[in-house]
């Protein structure tokens, strides 16, 4: 191969998500997170000898309702297999899951397809007992069985990802979507949303895939984003200097940034998947089908178009705001508070800056910004009674104390200066007057020479001229 | 007590206890002397002298012991599966089936021997040693329910639990010269049984004679929302009570009969004598086809590992039952605890459905077991379009002396050649003992539709009533 080849990044992702159910996928232990170890177990998920697993209904509602929010057919019929292997959280030895026929067929989310979703169960947790923490160096592993058989819903897309940045995106996206309509917390940290990548490489323009290889457990966007940037950079390494890339599962460490294998193709296990004799194939009927429609709430994807539609808000906005539940309430929250004056546009541009403020993960709902008062200040600089400097000047006063901003503008003499307002005028003169050499150049052509003369105006007026008076005002003075 | 208890059977025994004619704290301690005294090595677990409060005389059962396979799990009683690898292990719960016993009103007598994990044909492969036949204490009782059928021949107990899966059930009964009924796949609750393989497990009674099978079977069908495999039998279990067959057409299936079979000459006399009387009692004999019986032990060798190589994955050292030190890794513990925990046969069979399953090999061997059990089930559907009922003897032969087979396990795969073809379709079917071939029962096997135990039972009774079997020799010989 040679250096000159451009590649263009494949990546699909295998995300598991644990139900928020009541109860576990087939027995009757509570769900559960940090208690005591061992305290949610029974003969069931023990695995003990004679026992049967029995289906959660609730499981397979919240997994009819996955399917229908990524659009997905629903089977009317399908199988749980058995997946066979050993290890100690895994008490039956082998794992009820599905396998040739899922209860979710093909669908979509967003420019992502999704291959298939399928209901499983959660293995137990392995502790090591040791001073790092990992398996390699612990005195002894001990295993904690609260987790075991927690309802796990397995979503496996496409390989329609082509950045690292659009997989970290796109999952955000999933979670959003699977957080609207409540079947789990999908909490990276605490495990409940758990991704893994499947990354290959192929030459621009090929059609072909190239081998993959699978990236595991990234517990976080921000690893994801990491994890799948680093293998894109190793296969590119790889490739480029003339060698093959092997199919393998991978780890990815994000404190020192590498990646290293935990077995290859050859080391692969033979699951020896095969029909659970224990459960009847399951059916779906039109009523389950129907009970989860109906407590299906607006999709975020639904939500970006409707902002997008019928708020004529950029594309990219509406994604923004739509793509986190919490934003898009706030949005449209202040967009009621505004009443019927409440331009949407005006309002969700300053969204953003609200973020930036309260911090990019906080939710403004629980910000001392009230929907009202945001919808207030927008309303404010659309009318120009405060100008852009003033008013994000407004709002970080908002966000460290809440308040009405009208009042804080009035307050502290923020109020934008009249156009009309002969005063402003002559400080424009003023400002002439000072910088000739700058008035020349603008004079000359060079629009970029205004700057020196806004920058003096707004100092004089503390900032509370609107720029684009001020420039219009220079041209004025200055006979363009 | 008079010693004239022991000639009761147990519906009679139920009836003089609800008499007042018989006390079952005496009835108990006259079968615990029995069992504790046991020579055949029948039970693995004696029950301690009961309190008098212990018996429920105005329920159905009304106190009337009852010999428990070992491997139903019953709360705090060892519960071994006649396996090495869960010596001295006592479940925390009872197995339905046995807690319905115990609620209709039955006394757990003692737990009995079997074949390990209830995989063999003549109780010669139990960790606990063989159990003995009691006509013939040179001779195997059959398995893998031998233990129950052995301890109900000798009179022991007055009846029993076992547990068929390709003949388990059956076998044993016509080796000791009693009454064993296989039912309808999912008519009883396999919940609490320790799995042999579990689309074709099922739990059933050994009796003296059919009006026991059908009592004791009465209070065992039932759905169970604990076993998504059960059913709801579709009409109550009635006490047989028909004096003859007229009007019954009874197909007797050439293929289960020819060479294949290895049918003794003693074997076949019996069950043509038995014919006979069926035709006395106004039935009409006729041929019947099974085209694809013949391959049914195949099949059956095939799933019944497949589905045990995962069943018996759980027993890994890690939470119960034995476990043997490794090298301080996890591989060495579970090959060394699996290793020193089950017997010959038992890893024959988890290697045979271990290969069977695995990737490659799958759809050559599970697939086809597959495909010939739906023929082998068609084949019953339409031949029961044509018969009410299909009779074969049950085992090919009388009772074998100890070690005759045991070092030829295709020869042993061999005994269930009549009885495999009704598990892989799922229906019942029951053995009674039509007489002796040189001092040695002979057992004679009718099988009709799934849910059809009420005529099954109303033929066997009527049989059995003309046949008029003594199988006193060998509850005389229990003492020895």
């Amino acid at each position: 191969m040679s250096a000159e080849v451009e590649y263009e990044p494949v990546i699909g992702l295998e995300i598991h998500v644990q139900l928020k159910t009541r109860t576990k996928m087939f027995c009757c232990c509570a769900l559960s997170f940090g208690d005591e170890p061992n305290v949610h177990t029974c003969p069931r998920c023990l695995g003990l000898p004679g026992t049967l697993p029995v289906v959660n209904a609730q499981a397979v509602h919240y997994g009819i309702m996955i399917g229908l929010a990524l659009g997905c057919e629903i089977a009317p019929r399908s199988q749980f297999h058995r997946k066979n292997y050993f290890y100690p959280d895994l008490p039956k030895g082998y794992q009820i899951s599905q396998y040739d026929v899922p209860i979710c067929g093909p669908g979509r989310l967003a420019d992502v397809r999704i291959h298939r979703v399928h209901l499983e169960e959660d293995a137990a947790k392995l502790v090591h007992v040791g001073e790092s923490g990992r398996i390699h160096s612990a005195d002894r592993s001990v295993v904690d069985f609260n987790r075991g058989g927690t309802p796990l819903a397995e979503i496996v897309t496409e390989p329609d990802l082509h950045s690292a940045d659009d997989a970290r995106e796109w999952l955000i996206l999933l979670r959003t979507t699977l957080r609207a309509i409540g079947v789990s917390d999908v909490n990276m940290e605490e495990g409940s949303l758990r991704c893994d990548a499947n990354v290959s490489l192929r030459p621009k323009g090929s059609t072909t895939l190239g081998t993959k290889t699978e990236l595991k457990n990234m517990n976080s966007f921000r690893f994801l984003a990491q994890g799948v940037k680093a293998e894109i950079e190793r296969q590119t390494k790889l490739l480029r200097s003339g060698e093959e890339v092997s199919q393998e599962t991978l780890h990815f460490d994000p404190a020192s940034g590498r990646i290293t294998s935990l077995r290859s193709k050859e080391e692969a296990h033979d699951y020896r998947y095969f029909p659970e004799p224990d459960l009847v194939p399951l059916v779906v009927d039109d009523a389950m089908l129907e009970a989860a429609r109906a407590e299906l709430p607006e999709l975020p994807s639904a939500r970006a178009e409707r902002f997008e539609e019928t708020l004529g808000l950029p594309r990219d906005r509406a994604r923004d705001l739509a793509f986190r539940t919490e934003l898009g309430d706030f949005f449209e929250a202040a967009l009621a508070a505004g009443g019927a004056d409440a331009d949407p546009i005006a309002v969700a541009n300053w969204i953003p800056a609200l973020v930036e403020r309260i911090g990019s993960d906080a939710d403004p709902a629980s910000s001392k910004v009230s929907p009202g008062a945001l919808a207030g200040l927008a309303g404010m600089v659309a009318a120009k009674s405060v100008n852009q400097t003033a008013a994000r000047e407004v709002l970080t006063m908002l966000v460290a104390s809440g308040g009405d901003p009208a009042q804080i503008v009035e307050r502290e003499g923020l109020g934008a200066i009249d156009a009309q307002d002969s005063g402003l005028a002559e400080v424009v003169a003023a400002a002439i007057a000072a910088d000739p050499g700058a008035a020349d150049k603008v004079r000359g052509g060079n629009m970029k020479a205004t700057g020196p003369l806004v920058g003096y105006v707004m100092r004089e007026t503390k900032g509370r001229a609107d720029g684009g008076e001020i420039t219009r005002l220079i041209r004025e003075q200055l006979g363009l | 007590m008079s010693a004239d208890a022991l000639d009761l059977t147990a519906a009679a025994a139920a009836a003089a206890v609800k008499a007042g004619e018989l006390d079952p704290g005496e009835l108990h301690e006259l079968y615990r002397g029995r069992a504790a005294a046991d020579q055949l090595n029948a039970f693995s677990w004696v029950a301690p002298e009961a309190a008098a409060d212990d018996f429920n005389r105005d329920a159905p059962l009304a106190g009337v012991p009852l010999g428990v396979k070992d491997l139903f799990c019953t709360e705090g009683v060892p519960t071994q599966s006649g396996s090495k690898i869960l010596e001295g292990y006592r479940p925390p719960y009872t197995a339905t089936v046995v807690e319905k016993l115990f609620e209709a009103g039955a006394t757990l007598l003692g737990k009995t021997n079997q074949d390990e994990f209830a995989m063999g044909s003549s109780n010669e492969n139990c960790a606990f040693g063989p159990v003995l036949n009691p006509w013939d204490s040179t001779r195997v009782p059959g398995g893998s329910s031998g233990g129950s059928a052995a301890a109900v021949a000798g009179g022991l107990v007055p009846w029993a639990l076992g547990t068929d899966t390709g003949g388990s059930i059956r076998q044993p009964a016509a080796f000791c010269g009693i009454v064993g009924l296989k039912p309808t796949y999912g008519s009883c609750s396999r919940y609490g049984m320790i799995a042999f393989a579990s689309s074709l497990d099922q739990a059933g009674p050994l009796t003296r004679d059919v009006t026991d099978s059908a009592l004791l079977f009465s209070h065992m069908v039932g759905q169970d929302v604990n076993d998504s495999t059960s059913l709801a039998f579709p009409e109550q279990i009635r006490l047989p009570t028909a004096r003859d067959l007229s009007g019954i057409r009874i197909g007797v299936p050439e293929e289960l009969l020819g060479a294949e079979g290895g049918i003794d000459p003693g074997v076949r006399e019996s069950f043509e004598a038995t014919l006979e009387l069926a035709r006395k009692l106004g039935a009409t004999v006729m041929p019947c086809r099974l085209p694809h019986a013949p391959h049914a032990l195949s099949a059956y060798y095939i799933i019944a590992p497949a589905e045990a190589s995962a069943n018996l994955a759980r027993f890994d050292g890690v939470r119960y039952g034995l476990r043997v030190d490794g090298d301080g890794d996890l591989t060495s513990m579970y090959s060394r605890t699996r290793a020193a925990g089950f017997g010959p046969e038992v890893k024959r069979r988890i290697m045979l459905g271990t290969y069977a399953l695995s990737s490659g090999y799958y759809d050559a061997y599970y697939g086809t077991a597959q495909r010939v059990r739906t023929k082998i089930a068609d084949d019953f559907k339409t031949a029961f379009a044509d018969v009410d009922f299909i009779v074969t003897p049950t085992a090919p032969s009388t009772a074998f002396e100890l070690g005759a087979k045991s070092a030829d396990p295709l020869a042993m795969y061999l005994n269930d050649f009549c009885t495999v073809p009704m598990s892989l379709a799922g229906i019942p079917a029951i053995s009674i003992p039509s007489g002796l071939s040189e001092g040695l029962p002979v057992g004679f096997q009718l099988a009709g539709p799934a849910f059809s135990e009420n005529r099954l039972l109303e033929a066997a009774f009527a049989l059995e009533s003309a046949i008029g079997f003594d199988g006193s020799a060998a509850r005389s010989g229990g003492e020895k």
